[in-house]
């Protein structure tokens, strides 16, 4: 009954999206004031049936009902609650579904928060959300449907795939796919500009704040994926430049690139096509990864759903939002006023600097993910691209940027010289180049490169701050005032800014690492990193659905013992599939990181890491998130440029 | 005939439409190809097979004493040759299929990829040697010439110096017993 219910809710839902879609545009185009008033209702609406549809599966999943196809494929009754409700969308199906409930929020959103904008454009952005949803409704409601019943109903799941048991990955994909669909907002935005043939410094403020929860969204996303890997698949790694990755690293690049370039739109009115350009390839990008990921045209290790038949629905989609956009933009981007021209050396200069560069790498990441299957196609070769490309392509391009980054918001808007931006650096650049300097002489060359940027970024993030609170210039109470009185969007680029150089630093670190692979029987020890590491014990316990093997390690430092670290094993009978579960001690300056092996002969392989500055890569995502969080806090992005408003239609009596 | 400059920045404007229809129609025959089998995004292939074994060389780990192109040239049976490294788990899961196969009478020849002596002489010592000859690749030179791109990988060198078949990943019961052990009849 509450499958049906489910089904009965996804297919309202859709009628309701694709209705959402035609009167919302219908009532922007006539100016018809009924309609632009139920555009919101609409998208109201529509997120009540798809959240209706999705707690009907999540109840489907948490009471085990095997006679739904997709619950008897992807769990099973034994496994903890908690796993069983974030199951949901550990599958196709359900992340599908999961898909649609973010894209309907996304349009409640705007209906709940867009009071600030004209209503036409209001509607118009709805509309377009409409459509997109509309879309993938029909997708969830017929090739993937999640509600689908099986007779008779086994008696037991086939199990949920064992990786996903993990806390990290079950709150994984809610997080990014409120990144990768929170950038069809920004979409709906530049659609609804080409539609109007309008862009103006009202837009640019608009459109930010919500490209802007997208991207913190996204970047935690991937930082949460890249955590998970480094501590569950035992083997230390962290980013591996696997397709899947690189799938979600393109849209937060361009998404990067969008955040700066909607800066340029609101104070210059400059860089409007582009910057529609980029919100369209953004959430493009968003919809190809998904393609890529779910069709299985890529060989990565992320095995989902390889699937063509779902790969020809996906990439029809992807076609339905992408060539009538593009098609939308050739024809009406002209139509937009052409930007003025405006000095290298200022502000703007310095954000189409960064433009240019993220879109650089994102271009050459793109090529590299894409070259296989595409050197397939054309010459019949079969080839791989891998690590060593990426990190020589994308390298000179971050370097840069890199550089850059702290001078951009020294510089003045229109025209600035960069002598006093090189005077409020000085500092920072001296301690990045002493840094420099002992890190090449104490360690390898490109960790030095590695520490010299990253102190560069987050000295230069201090400097900028500094100077704008002239720090040490005046007394320092008059300093803090200022601090509490700076624009939140200012501080919250400074704290971003450092951010980034908190991940450099990690990474670098990474390059440091020392790891050893041995073979222990319990009372055995060995010295390794300067600490003396002890194989105490190795014990079976059972779980709820696994049966743990637990090694006991003591590492001791000068005669002390500093961690006792638990690595396991674990194996799920139903999956017939092992899980490593790593031990890590962190004091965020180092990782002491241990994986089990294969055991035998009373004894098992011990993988030893020593990960210096490891947690600062994601520490650093962290930090780059709270920055774009504490500039979503700015008033200024919450309050429209009251200038250039038209008034409102619904305000006049219909 | 120049064109004006509005033409030309329509035609820029235009260009990202472009661009995407042919991305698509390119994804849109590889999901045909793969329907049809003829595209299979996991195989991890080598452009060596078919072709003789590379140059290269490879140095002194002893046990063993390093061999390089020459080596492999004139043989009296084929040969394994097995990239690994006692730094990589999935070897040591293969080493035990590597000693079956040895004591099988299969010749098996070793490159310990970026590997140190200690290490490695440490492994083999304590978990058996199930390599006829042994060398080491510190640098990484040899993985390159063979086009590896992890390990562990082996290739199958018929007598006279040609590789015949590859595996990028372990070894396992399966494909030794499906794979491996007919292509040896084949080319003993």
């Amino acid at each position: 009954m509450i499958p049906e219910l489910g089904n009965f809710a996804l297919a309202l839902a859709c009628c309701l999206a694709l209705t959402q879609a035609v009167l919302s545009l219908l009532g922007a185009e006539g100016r018809d004031a009924r309609l632009l008033a139920a555009a919101p209702a609409l998208a109201f609406g529509q997120l009540i049936a798809v959240g209706t549809a999705f707690l009907a599966l999540v109840w489907s999943n948490v009471v085990s009902d095997f006679s739904v196809r997709n619950i008897a494929e992807n769990s099973q009754s034994q496994a903890p609650l908690f796993y069983r409700i974030t199951g949901t969308w550990g599958n196709h199906d359900g992340s599908i579904l999961l898909w649609c409930l973010v894209l309907a929020l996304c349009g409640a959103a705007i209906a709940a928060f867009g009071g600030n904008l004209p209503s036409a454009l209001r509607a118009r952005v709805i509309g377009v959300l409409g459509a997109v949803a509309a879309g993938f409704l029909l997708f969830a409601l017929t090739a993937s449907n999640a509600f689908t019943r099986v007779w008779p109903p086994p008696m037991q799941g086939q199990g949920m795939n064992a990786l996903l048991q993990d806390p990290a990955l079950a709150v994984h994909p809610p997080i990014l796919y409120l990144g990768y669909v929170g950038f069809s907002v920004p979409f709906a935005f530049a659609i609804a500009a080409l539609i109007e043939g309008r862009v103006d410094a009202a837009w640019g403020r608009w459109v930010r704040p919500w490209a802007l929860v997208s991207w913190c969204f996204l970047t935690c996303g991937i930082a949460l994926g890249s955590w998970w890997a480094y501590y569950d698949l035992g083997w230390g790694g962290f980013w591996f430049w696997d397709p899947v990755e690189n799938s979600s690293l393109l849209p937060w690049l361009t998404g990067t690139a969008l955040l700066h370039s909607a800066i340029v739109v609101e104070k210059r009115e400059a860089l409007k096509t582009w910057t529609i350009l980029l919100a369209i390839a953004t959430f493009a990008l968003s919809l190809c990864g998904t393609f890529l990921t779910r069709s299985g045209i890529l060989n990565s290790v992320h095995a989902f759903a390889n699937d063509p038949e779902r790969g020809l629905f996906i990439l029809a989609l992807l076609g339905l939002v992408v060539v009538p956009s593009l098609f939308l933009f050739a024809l009406r981007a002209p139509v937009l006023s052409p930007s003025g021209m405006f000095a290298i050396l200022s502000r703007e200069g310095a954000l189409v600097l960064n433009n240019i560069l993220l879109c650089s790498i994102a271009a050459v990441v793109l090529t590299g993910t894409l070259y296989p299957p595409f050197a397939n196609l054309i010459g019949g070769v079969q080839l791989s691209v891998g690590a060593p490309f990426f990190d020589a392509t994308v390298l000179p391009l971050a370097a840069p940027l890199i550089l850059a980054m702290p001078l951009g918001p020294m510089l003045s808007w229109k025209r600035a010289a960069l002598g006093p931006a090189l005077l409020r650096l000085w500092w920072a650049a001296l301690v990045a180049a002493v840094v420099g300097v002992i890190a090449a002489l104490g360690w390898h060359g490109v960790a030095a490169l590695g520490f010299v940027g990253s102190a560069w970024l987050i000295l230069g993030a201090a400097a900028d701050l500094g100077s704008r609170i002239r720090l040490f210039r005046i007394p320092l109470g008059e300093s803090f005032s200022r601090l509490a009185g700076l624009p939140t969007s200012a501080l919250g680029a400074a704290i971003a800014h450092a951010g980034l150089g908190v991940t450099i630093a990690g990474i670098a670190g990474m390059t440091l690492a020392t790891q050893r692979v041995t073979f222990l029987h319990p009372g055995q020890s060995l010295d390794f990193a300067g600490d003396h590491w002890t194989l105490q014990s190795l014990v079976d316990q059972p779980g709820p659905d696994y049966v743990a093997r637990t090694a006991t390690l003591l590492v001791s430092r000068d005669g002390r013992t500093i961690a006792v670290l638990h690595p396991s094993e674990r194996a799920f009978p139903v999956q017939r599939t092992d899980v490593t579960d790593t031990a890590i001690r962190t004091d965020f300056l180092v990782d002491l990181y241990t994986a089990l092996g294969s055991v035998h002969d009373g004894g098992a392989e011990v993988r030893l890491r020593y990960d210096p500055l490891a947690p600062w890569i994601w520490l650093g995502a962290l930090v780059m998130a709270a920055g774009g969080g504490l500039s979503l806090a700015d008033r200024r992005l919450r309050i429209g440029a009251p200038a250039k408003r038209e008034p409102r239609v619904a305000q006049v009596s219909a | 005939m120049p064109l004006t400059l509005a033409t030309r920045r329509r035609l820029m404007l235009a260009a990202p439409l472009g661009l995407a229809a042919i991305g698509g129609f390119g994804f849109l025959r590889l999901l045909d190809r793969m329907q049809t089998g003829r595209y299979d995004p996991h195989a991890v292939p080598n452009f060596l097979v078919g072709h003789p074994v590379p140059p290269f060389t490879t140095t002194a780990a002893p046990p063993g004493a390093g061999f390089s192109t020459a080596d492999l040239q004139n043989l009296p049976q084929p040969v394994l040759v097995n990239f690994f490294a006692s730094w990589c788990v999935p070897c040591r899961a293969e080493h035990t299929l590597l000693m079956q196969l040895q004591s099988q009478g299969v010749a098996i020849w070793g490159i310990a990829y970026e590997d140190s002596e200690a290490a490695m002489a440490g492994l083999l010592a304590a978990q058996g040697n199930p390599y006829a000859r042994l060398g080491a690749d510190k640098t990484g030179a040899a993985a390159i010439a063979w086009g590896i791109s992890g390990v562990p990988e082996s290739f199958l060198v018929d007598r006279g110096g040609v590789i015949r078949w590859h595996i990028g990943g372990p070894l396992s019961a399966e494909t030794i017993a499906g794979t491996l052990e007919p292509l040896l009849r084949k080319y003993a």
